[in-house]
C-alpha cells in the first residue's frame, strides 16, 4: 500500500515538473524546434509548387529540353549545356559548408570563428543570387521569355527549315529538338554571329506572313519550316510557341527561392553583426541563433537540390 | 553534435562538401548521358531515358538525406523529433502520384478535344445540305 502510493506520489510529481516549464520537449530548444516546424511547412509549400511543375509537364504534349533552354553562360559562353547552373549549385553547397563551419565555431564559444565563417556565408548566398540575376537577365532580355510568353518551342515532327527567301535550306531536325523563337530584326542576339540560320540582313520585322517566317504582334520571327516523314508529309508550318506555363513556373518558382536565400542572407547578415558586437556571447548556449539561421540555410539549399533536379536535371 | 571531437566533425564537414560536389557532378554527367550528349542518339531510347531519371532522383534524395543528417544534425536530435518533422513529408508521396496522374489525364483530354474539333469540322461541311441539325450530332456523341 505503501509503495503504490510512493509510486503515485512519484509519478504525480513528475507531471507537475512536466508543466512546471524548463522542461524542452524533444531535448530542443523553443526556437530550434519551432524553425524546424516552420521548414517543414516551407517544404510542403515549395512541393506543391514544384508538384505543380511536375502535373503541368505531363499535362503538356511538349516540354522544353533543359539542356538546350540553359545552355548559356557569362563570358559569351555557348552551348554549354547546365554548366551555369551546376556552378550555382556548388556555391550553394560551398555556402552550406562553410555554415556549419560557423555553427562548429560557435559551440566553441569562439566569436572571431564564427563571424568569419558566416561571413564567407554570406558571399556564397550573394554569389549564388548574383548569378541568378545573370540567367534571369539572358533569359527576359536576350531570349524573350517572360511569365505569359513561351519562345522556347520543341518539334513533334522531324523536317527541314526554309531560308528568309522561301527556299529550302539545309538545316534539319528532329522530333523533340527545342528551338528558340527570336525577336525579327534581333539577330540571334548576342550569341551568334550575323547570317547565322539562313537569315539575311534585310530580313523584314513589320508584323506579317513572309515566305520563309511569320513575324507576330509582339515581333517573334516564327520560321517555317517543311515536314518531312509522318502524317504531315510535306506541310509548310511556322515554328510554334512552347507551353506557356513553363515561363511562369520558371520565374516563379526558382524566383521564390532566390527570394528565401535573399532573406536568409539579410538575417544572416543581421546575426553576424550581433555576432561581432557580442550580443550572444553573455547568452552563453553556444551561439544557438547561429544555429537556428544555419538550419534555415542548409534548407535553402535542400531546396535547391529539388529545384535543381526538377528544372534542370529531369 | 558533442558525439565527436572538434578535429574530427571538422574533418566531417569538408569531406560531406566533396560527397555534395561530386554527387551533383554525377547527376550533371547522368542527365547530359540521358540527353544523348555523350553518346550520340541514345536519348531515343526510353529505356535510357527512364533509367537515367531514377538514377537523378536516387542521387538527390541522397543527397537531401546527407543535408538534413548531416549538415541540419537530425542525426544527434532526439528521435521523437526527426519523425515529427520527416514523417509528415511521406504524404507527398500521395500528393505526387495522384497530380502526375491528373496531368496525364489534362493530356489525354485535350488530346481528345482537339481530335473532335477536327472531326466536327468535317461532319459541319457534311452537313451543309441541312437535314441534319448542327447540334443533333452532337447530342448523340456526348
Amino acid at each position: 500500500m505503501s509503495t503504490d502510493s510512493a509510486v503515485l506520489d512519484h509519478h504525480v510529481e513528475n507531471e507537475q515538473n512536466l508543466w512546471e516549464g524548463g522542461k524542452e520537449p524533444f531535448k530542443a530548444s523553443y526556437g530550434k524546434l519551432m524553425m524546424w516546424y516552420f521548414l517543414l511547412s516551407d517544404a510542403f509549400t515549395f512541393a506543391g509548387f514544384l508538384i505543380a511543375y511536375g502535373a503541368l509537364r505531363f499535362s503538356s504534349p511538349t516540354w522544353p529540353v533543359p539542356d538546350f533552354v540553359f545552355s548559356t553562360a557569362p563570358f559569351g559562353i555557348h552551348h554549354a549545356p547546365l554548366i551555369f547552373v551546376t556552378i550555382m549549385s556548388f556555391l550553394l553547397i560551398l555556402s552550406s559548408v562553410t555554415m556549419v563551419r560557423a555553427v562548429q565555431e560557435g559551440h566553441r564559444e569562439n566569436k572571431r570563428g564564427v563571424a568569419f565563417w558566416m561571413f564567407l556565408t554570406v558571399l556564397g548566398g550573394l554569389g549564388f543570387l548574383s548569378c541568378q540575376a545573370w540567367e534571369w537577365t539572358n533569359l527576359i532580355a536576350t531570349e524573350h521569355m517572360s511569365v505569359t510568353t513561351n519562345p522556347f518551342g520543341t518539334h513533334t515532327d522531324a523536317g527541314v527549315y526554309l531560308n528568309d527567301d522561301g527556299s529550302k535550306s539545309d538545316e534539319t531536325f528532329e522530333p523533340g529538338q527545342t528551338y528558340l523563337i527570336h525577336k525579327a530584326g534581333h539577330g540571334h542576339g548576342e550569341e551568334h554571329a550575323e547570317g547565322d540560320h539562313g537569315e539575311t540582313a534585310h530580313a523584314a520585322t513589320e508584323p506579317g506572313d513572309y515566305a520563309g517566317y511569320v513575324v507576330n504582334e509582339h515581333g517573334y520571327k516564327q520560321r517555317k519550316y517543311v515536314v518531312t516523314g509522318g502524317e504531315n508529309d510535306g506541310a509548310v508550318m511556322a515554328q510554334a510557341f512552347g507551353p506557356k506555363a513553363f515561363g511562369a513556373l520558371f520565374f516563379f518558382i526558382t524566383g521564390f527561392h532566390g527570394f528565401h536565400v535573399f532573406s536568409g542572407v539579410m538575417f544572416l547578415l543581421i546575426i553576424m553583426i550581433n555576432v561581432m558586437s557580442g550580443v550572444y556571447v553573455q547568452r552563453r548556449n553556444g551561439y544557438e541563433m547561429v544555429e537556428k539561421i544555419g538550419l534555415y540555410w542548409h534548407f535553402v539549399d535542400l531546396v535547391w537540390v529539388f529545384v535543381f533536379l526538377v528544372f534542370y536535371l529531369l | 553534435m558533442g558525439h565527436l571531437s572538434y578535429e574530427e566533425s571538422k574533418k566531417l564537414v569538408f569531406r560531406g562538401m566533396w560527397l555534395l560536389a561530386i554527387v551533383t557532378l554525377v547527376e550533371v554527367a547522368v542527365s547530359l548521358f540521358g540527353k544523348g550528349y555523350i553518346i550520340e542518339g541514345i536519348q531515343h531510347h526510353p529505356v535510357v531515358f527512364f533509367i537515367a531519371g531514377l538514377v537523378i532522383i536516387t542521387l538527390s534524395l541522397y543527397k537531401a538525406y546527407f543535408i538534413i543528417y548531416e549538415f541540419m544534425h537530425m542525426k544527434y536530435e532526439v528521435k521523437g523529433l526527426a519523425m515529427s518533422v520527416l514523417l509528415p513529408t511521406v504524404l507527398l508521396v500521395w500528393a505526387i502520384i495522384a497530380f502526375f496522374q491528373e496531368g496525364n489525364a489534362w493530356k489525354s483530354r485535350r488530346q481528345q478535344v482537339q481530335k473532335q474539333n477536327k472531326e466536327e469540322v468535317i461532319e459541319k461541311s457534311n452537313m451543309q445540305e441541312g437535314f441534319v441539325p448542327a447540334d443533333t450530332k452532337r447530342v448523340e456523341k456526348f
